[in-house]
């Protein structure tokens, strides 16, 4: 990542009808932008989802491409998120390999993480953790090569209510 | 009432005021065909899809109602691509209708499918795929007000068989008319903010040396009065871009022409030395702009745009203003007023004597052909121009013959110039103008083209023919592919790669007389007001005249790709 680029969090309120992500990640995509993250599900209001799009784009393009989503006819709101304005959270599922020996500190990581243990067999374990996606990231490093595989959701956000 | 999803879709265009629809018809669409005949609505039999798309861009152009086409599905809606891409780059109204194949087909690679909504979203205004008839008559609806609303565009509906075969269950529907139309993303804003109306004001008396510039935005939103009273009130010189030729009267005193990579120095150089541009429906492409960081470096700029992702998109306004042209030049005449206009202000009379300057020492000009050399185009372009009604539309395709008439005639008039400005379409000319004449059989409508341009679409001329639309079509054949030869001589060291075309073959007489046109060639100067006359009194066919000109005549001005606007070459002893 550029020292000018950074990730901006854009969420987006759009109505819930086929083809309206596929209008979303076009706008991206014509410009050669990597969608970093994405989530997508239907909010309170089963007619509206609210999409969560991380990318790392510079600003000035950003801005450019927030004003063209918000062209989209089936795009209702969007905001973007700054880091510090916003809580956030993103699930993992995460498979390792453990010993004897290395077991209680996975379970007891788990547990920091309000996570769960899912599905166990020999010397593996698959547990899902939540938490903020830096805490994630704290996680699969700390576990290193134990790691067999895992899955993200991304970033889901919502602005702070607290002042 | 029990309807199906072809009568209604008929039905919903009908009360949609449509009176025309350009199309051709085919395997998925066919069940739409069949309520046509018993329809008011006048179709037009294109002979290529493309036609149909152009033509109703020329229709919408000419009228300022929405253009309506109608195809198949598959190689038909891929036809009409290039029209959708023309019409979304130049904010055209359009409703274009594709087939599709079967809703049970869709997604097998059935016979003639593609993903029509998929291949057009990025150059659609919006687009739908129908999944259930019950929804025809609100799609329409919804089609027809984002089309013509807000930044006009091209909206396209893709419409599976079996919902509007009248013999298949899923095409059974309730009739219905939405009275209004919902869309809760959708809200143009059409008032300018009050605050910064008066801030634009506030620049606009202060100003020194300040350039409106028009863009195509003053056609969309009905605002050439607006825009002559607000250029007059202070007395400002006007810029009317390639796709603002006619906003303002080009016999106007504060008409500069038109500015831009082929626009006079005098339109060029006022925006360049301006202290503030008014753009009023511009988007500072980079034709008008050059280099974007050498444009117009001393001026500040005042935007107004109804598309606010326009705003600042290429160069930071010290006041964007979103909102409707007519709307937001009426508001800020008024704040203008309010503010002490027209008694307080600057002294401007260095600024129009700089200007005047410029027109009398850098006219278009050109050296007349010697006798026996082929026609010179701008000689050709003045004689159509002197020797037509004021009021003429004129449609043109892309190239040298769009630049030359773009600066060679005298537009009086909004609405007589129809061009493709942001695309470039290549063969835009004999559709659009068809679709102009069929808006307005009223006025007399020529299409200046050139040998190329005809060639991608000359086709048409036999609907033309087949319906009595009498188009007339200036062909100022040069027999090369001439801005890129000119490119070629210019910046590629003279060396002609794949541009010569031939000066007769095909020989253009005779094929306009086998597409059932009145037929003429043309060689020398004193022929060519002859055949413009004989043309123009052609009421039941299209003519077409083939006019033999000079390839090695050049547009110029010209500011070369990427550079500066300052760094414009008059003419061809000022090439360096």
């Amino acid at each position: 990542m550029s020292p000018a680029m950074r990730h901006h969090i854009l969420s987006v309120l759009v109505e819930n009808k086929p083809g309206v992500l596929a209008r979303v990640s076009g706008l991206f995509a014509r410009r050669g932008f990597n969608i970093f993250s994405l989530a997508v599900a239907p909010t309170d209001d089963a007619t509206r989802s609210r999409i969560t799009i991380v990318v790392d784009v510079e600003s000035a393009p950003l801005e450019q491409i927030t004003k063209q989503l918000d062209k989209l006819i089936n795009v209702l709101q969007i905001d973007e998120l700054a880091p510090i304005d916003a809580v956030e959270r993103e699930l993992m599922i995460v498979t390792v390999t453990v010993s004897a020996e290395s077991k209680p500190e996975l379970l007891s990581l788990t547990e920091e993480y309000s996570g769960a243990v899912l599905d166990e067999s020999g010397d593996r374990i698959t547990v899902s953790l939540g938490g903020t996606p830096e805490a994630l990231d704290a996680f699969t490093s700390q576990m290193g090569t134990a790691v067999v595989a895992y899955q993200r959701t991304g970033r889901i956000a919502l602005p702070r209510i607290t002042p | 009432m029990k309807t199906n999803g072809g009568a209604a879709l008929i039905k919903a265009l009908e009360l949609e005021g449509v009176d025309v629809i350009f199309g051709l018809p085919g395997g998925a669409i066919l069940p739409v065909y069949d309520p046509i005949i018993d329809s008011p609505i006048r179709h037009i039999l294109v002979r290529h899809e493309q036609g149909a798309g152009h033509m109703a861009e020329g229709y919408a152009h000419a009228t300022g109602r929405p253009g309506v086409a109608m195809v198949t599905s598959g190689p038909a809606a891929t036809n009409i691509i290039t029209p959708l891409a023309d019409a979304y780059m130049d904010s055209v109204p359009m409703v274009v209708i594709t087939g599709q194949v079967g809703t049970a087909g869709i997604g097998t690679d059935a016979f003639q499918e593609v993903d029509t909504v998929g291949i057009t979203r990025s150059v659609t205004k919006h687009n739908e795929l129908v999944t259930n008839a019950a929804d025809i008559p609100r799609i329409v609806r919804e089609a027809f007000h984002i089309a013509t609303t807000g930044r006009p565009g091209p909206v396209l509906i893709d419409i599976p068989k079996d919902l509007v075969d009248p013999t298949n269950p899923n095409s059974a529907l309730d009739w219905y008319w939405p009275d209004s139309v919902d869309l809760a993303g959708y809200n143009p804003r059409l008032d300018g903010d009050p605050a910064l109306i008066k801030d634009a004001a506030q620049l606009i008396i202060a100003a020194e040396r300040p350039v409106i510039y028009s863009g195509g935005g003053i056609l969309k939103a009905r605002a050439a009065e607006s825009l002559l009273a607000l250029a007059e009130l202070l007395d400002i010189p006007v810029v009317t871009t390639l796709m603002a030729r006619g906003t303002m009267p080009d016999d106007h005193p504060l008409c500069l022409g038109m500015p831009g990579m082929h626009g006079n120095y005098t339109a060029v150089t006022a925006m360049q030395e301006s202290d503030l541009l008014i753009a009023l429906g511009s988007r500072f492409d980079d034709r008008v702009t050059g280099k974007v960081d050498a444009f117009a470096s001393h001026a500040k700029i005042i935007h107004v745009d109804i598309d606010p992702a326009e705003l600042g998109k290429v160069r930071r306004p010290d006041v964007g203003i979103t909102g409707d042209c007519r709307l937001v030049i009426d508001e800020l005449i008024t704040a203008l007023k309010q503010i002490g206009a027209p008694e307080v202000q600057p002294d401007r009379s260095a600024w129009k004597s700089t200007i005047s300057g410029w027109q009398e020492k850098y006219p278009l000009t050109y050296v007349q052909s010697e006798p026996g050399d082929l026609l010179k185009p701008q000689f050709v372009l003045e004689q159509l121009r002197d020797n037509t009604p004021d009021d003429c539309i004129v449609a043109s395709g892309v190239g040298q013959h769009q630049m030359w008439t773009a600066q060679y005639w005298k537009f009086n008039h909004p609405y007589t110039w129809i061009n493709s400005g942001g695309l470039g379409t290549m063969g835009f000319a004999v559709p659009a103008a068809i679709g102009a004449k069929v808006g307005r059989p009223d006025r007399m409508v020529w299409a200046v083209d050139g040998d190329g341009c005809f060639q991608m679409t000359a086709q048409e001329l036999v609907t033309a023919a087949a319906e009595r639309i009498p188009v007339k079509i200036a062909i100022l054949n040069n027999a090369y592919l001439g801005m890129v030869r000119q490119w070629q001589e210019m910046f590629y060291e003279e060396r002609y790669s794949e541009v010569y075309l031939s000066p007769d073959l095909p020989d253009y007489k005779m094929w306009a007389e086998a597409m059932g046109c009145v037929g003429m060639r043309v060689e020398s100067p004193e022929d060519v007001l002859p055949a413009i006359q004989r043309a123009n009194e052609v009421d039941d066919r299209p003519v077409v005249i083939d006019f033999r000109t000079d390839a090695r005549e050049k547009v110029f001005p010209m500011v070369p790709s990427g550079k500066s606007n300052s760094d414009i070459v008059v003419g061809p002893e000022d090439e360096r």
